[in-house]
């Protein structure tokens, strides 16, 4: 039996221009899938593997390279796209779920782009950030309701209140958690690298924490996931912070499977499971059924650190987001991170990517909102994680009620990344979702790491402009601001969520 | 300073782990802990070559993250004795709740009597790591769910059945479930099947048997008819694999 579908038609084409090649063969070698070979005094082509990388566009001395998406239309169809056309010709062959790389790809309207910010005009003078200071240092943890102080007999003043452990950044733009395993250690290096020059964090993923990265470990935020890989005392005391991860913007509700083949002597040692063996992280973590056993979770991990260590918990951005995370508020957690359903991953179910979940901005609007409410919104830090492309979804989301973000794929992006969405295949020719040491060598970790602070960098300054354009001068006053928003061409249902007003009004 | 009491009677768990942990590091070789009641975390994240003897029933999450330390409970233990264990020893002189052994990594438990749901869950080995949960009567359902390793042993002292619910070792991918008395194969997880003991098999179970025996002071002759244990093993080693293709 030999399926009738036959193959469908080319994602891209590759075409090389041979009046300009000077046949340096370096697309022949920067191709990871092969689609270049050289024949005599020609490159030739084969656009079915192409990814749309760029490799070898970037690396063209000549500007040879041309690289066309979607050569080849379909019949258009507003209801018939491409993709779920697609989706059926896989599924038919194959009757399988369909895996999909890279976040949500569905043309949802991007709230943050219809959301636009204020600056000062006569009544109120603007800030110029470079006569004066702009302060961005953001401390994560909880906060006490009230100080209590007493005067000594020197005169001085004491604090009585005991203070929780907080992380002190810089800037309030930290990274995601991107596993060893699913990045390469050379991407996590430069990660790593460049978050301790901006004085920020990063966080470890699932695949523990590897010794090369240890240096840095005091920007690092280990992850505890439903799998339990590569967690001890050990892992759990070298973090800076901990974070339980419940659940992910790009994959709410289910788990996590890294396949055996992944799971080399590199990859086996840090999530202490054997070579070749797979890494089922299971949906739910199985000692947590209930907002207790969260708590319980929780305090324990902070009992076996000695209660030095802030614990966040990250969860999905579902529709009951804002009822959840005032759960996870008084479960002595110090911070919750809400990740969005555009959040990326390696590998997600096409469908999931593509329909489970909410915006990052209705859901940390929603929880800022409920914790305000319930008077306990200084009993946790939000971060906000899933989407955030900018400096202003920054601004936007911190006038939204968050106190810092993660980023993800715009990290990758600083390291080369180009969206192609084909992590899982493990041939990611920039060697950021490979193990292949040939091409994991291709970031060079200093320079990757200058060129992610850069990236951190640049954003901070952008920020600082921002703020002081509308005239404040510290990132608290921006927190929760939603006066400094107004919604262009936003529904009133969401506006009442998002809790702005209409541009005019 | 070889032994140390310590009064758990009304205290909280963070000072009473403050004060094992200081034991420990004085060097105590035995710590016991007398009227324990309730109270969760005790030797969370421990590490070194120390007996701690409870008195009393500790509450969940007993000996979590712990590495090396051997515990003896005089009494029941609450939801997750040994849960992301990575070495040392519990012994529990009593039964135990929910999600006994969670995710351990390394390490023994025994329990005299019986445990409550998804008991070995995701239970996993590395290198010469090879977690062992051993329950002297029955365990509720979905035990050995997930497993990527170890072993865990159920001897149905109670007479009756080990195991009599679903979910028994569903989505396991590695490691083994050895049942004294069978299974009714409805009982069985999806991805888990059934083989009978190779001799080495029944030589790690006879060890483990005498062990369990010892510890509790019964006699191990009745627990010692090889034809009366099965055992549960992955049906393969990837119970994941063929549910997914490529967009
Ligand atoms: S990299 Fe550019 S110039 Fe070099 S061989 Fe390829 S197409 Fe030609
Ligand atoms: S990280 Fe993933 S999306 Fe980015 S270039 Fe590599 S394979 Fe493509």
């Amino acid at each position: 039996m030999s399926p009738s579908i036959g193959s469908l038609p080319p994602k891209y084409r590759v075409t090389v221009d041979p009046d300009r090649c000077m046949l340096c063969g370096r697309c022949v070698e920067n191709c990871a899938y092969g689609a270049f070979r050289r024949e005599g005094d020609r490159i030739l082509t084969n656009s079915r593997v192409c990814t749309a990388c760029h490799r070898c566009v970037a690396f063209c001395p000549r500007d040879a390279i041309d690289v066309v998406e979607r050569p080849l239309d379909y019949r258009s169809h507003p209801v018939w796209t491409r993709g779920v056309r697609e989706a059926i010709y896989n599924q038919a062959r194959t009757g399988k779920i369909v895996l999909a790389g890279m976040g949500n790809a569905l043309d949802y309207p991007m709230i943050f782009d219809r959301l636009v910010l204020d600056a000062c005009q006569v009544t109120n003078p603007s800030i110029d950030p470079l006569r004066e200071p702009m302060e961005l240092r953001t401390y994560l943890g909880k906060k006490p309701q009230r100080l209590e102080l007493a005067r000594r007999g020197d005169g001085e003043v004491e604090l009585l209140t005991e203070l929780s452990p907080n992380l002190c950044l810089e800037t309030p733009i930290m990274i995601g958690h991107m596993s060893y395993g699913a990045i390469s250690l050379n991407a996590q290096l430069a990660l790593a690298k460049g978050v301790t020059a901006a004085g920020t964090f990063m966080g470890t993923g699932e695949g523990g924490l590897p010794e090369p990265l240890r240096p840095y470990q005091d920007h690092m935020i280990v992850q505890v996931a439903s799998g339990r890989f590569g967690v001890d005392i050990d892992y759990l005391e070298r973090g800076a912070a901990i974070e339980i991860k419940i659940g992910q913007g790009a994959k709410p509700g289910i788990g996590g499977h890294l396949p055996g083949e992944k799971v080399d002597e590199a990859v086996s040692k840090t999530r202490m499971i054997p070579v070749g063996s797979d890494a089922i992280s299971p949906a739910p973590h199985h000692d947590i059924y209930s907002i207790e056993d969260l708590a319980q979770l929780v305090r324990s991990l902070k009992e076996a650190t000695e209660w030095k260590k802030p614990v966040f918990v990250k969860i999905a951005a579902v529709h009951n987001v804002a009822a959840i995370a005032a759960g996870i508020a008084r479960s002595s957690a110090d911070a919750v991170v809400v990740d969005g359903f555009r959040g990326g991953t390696g590998a997600a179910p096409r469908v999931f990517r593509d329909h489970v979940g909410i915006p990052v901005e209705a859901a940390v609007a929603a929880v800022d909102a409920k914790l305000r409410r319930q008077g306990i919104r200084n009993e946790v830090s939000v971060i906000a994680s899933g989407g955030i492309r900018e400096s202003t979804d920054v601004a936007k989301i911190i006038a939204l009620g968050a106190d810092a973000v993660y980023i993800g794929t715009a990290a990758l992006v600083a390291l080369g990344c180009r969206v192609c969405g084909n992590c899982y295949r493990g041939l990611c020719p920039w060697g950021i979702a490979t193990q292949r040491q040939d091409l994991v060598d291709r970031i060079d970790p200093e320079a990757g790491g200058l060129q992610v602070s850069n990236l951190i960098h640049g954003w901070t300054l952008e920020l600082m402009e921002l703020m002081g354009a509308a005239g404040i001068n510290s990132i608290e006053s921006l927190r929760g601001n939603r006066d400094r928003l107004r919604g262009y061409m936003i529904d009133q249902a969401l506006m009442d969520v998002l809790d702005v007003r209409s541009v005019g009004a | 300073m070889d032994e140390v009491v310590i009064d758990a009677a009304g205290m909280h768990y963070t000072p009473l782990n403050r004060e094992i942990r200081a034991a420990v590091a004085a060097g105590a070789r035995r710590i016991r802990l007398e009227n324990v009641l309730g109270q969760r975390f005790i030797a969370n994240g421990v590490r070194g070559d120390v007996e701690i003897l409870v008195h009393g029933v500790p509450g969940g999450d007993l000996g979590m993250f712990m590495s090396g330390p051997r515990i003896e409970v005089f009494g029941n233990a609450e939801h997750a004795p040994g849960n992301t264990m990575d070495g040392g020893e519990i012994v529990i002189h009593g039964s135990a709740g929910d999600a006994v052994g969670h995710s351990m990594r390394g390490g023994r438990i025994f329990v005299e009597g019986a445990i409550g749901y998804r008991g070995g869950i995701h239970m996993k080995e590395y290198e010469k790591k090879r977690p062992v949960l051993v329950i002297g009567e029955s365990a509720r359902a979905f035990l050995g769910e997930y497993m990527a390793g170890g072993t865990v042993l159920v001897l149905a002292r109670h007479g009756g059945p080990a195991v009599a619910e679903r979910g028994l070792g569903s989505g396991i991918h590695g490691g083994e479930i050895i049942l004294r008395g069978g299974i009714d194969p409805v009982h069985l997880g999806v991805g888990a099947s059934q083989v009978a003991l190779s001799d080495d098999d029944w030589a790690r179970v006879l060890a483990l048997v005498r062990e369990y025996a010892r510890r509790f002071g019964i006699d191990p002759a009745p627990l010692e008819r090889r034809e009366e244990y099965t055992r549960v093993v992955p049906a393969s080693a990837r119970p994941f694999a063929g549910k997914y293709a490529w967009e």
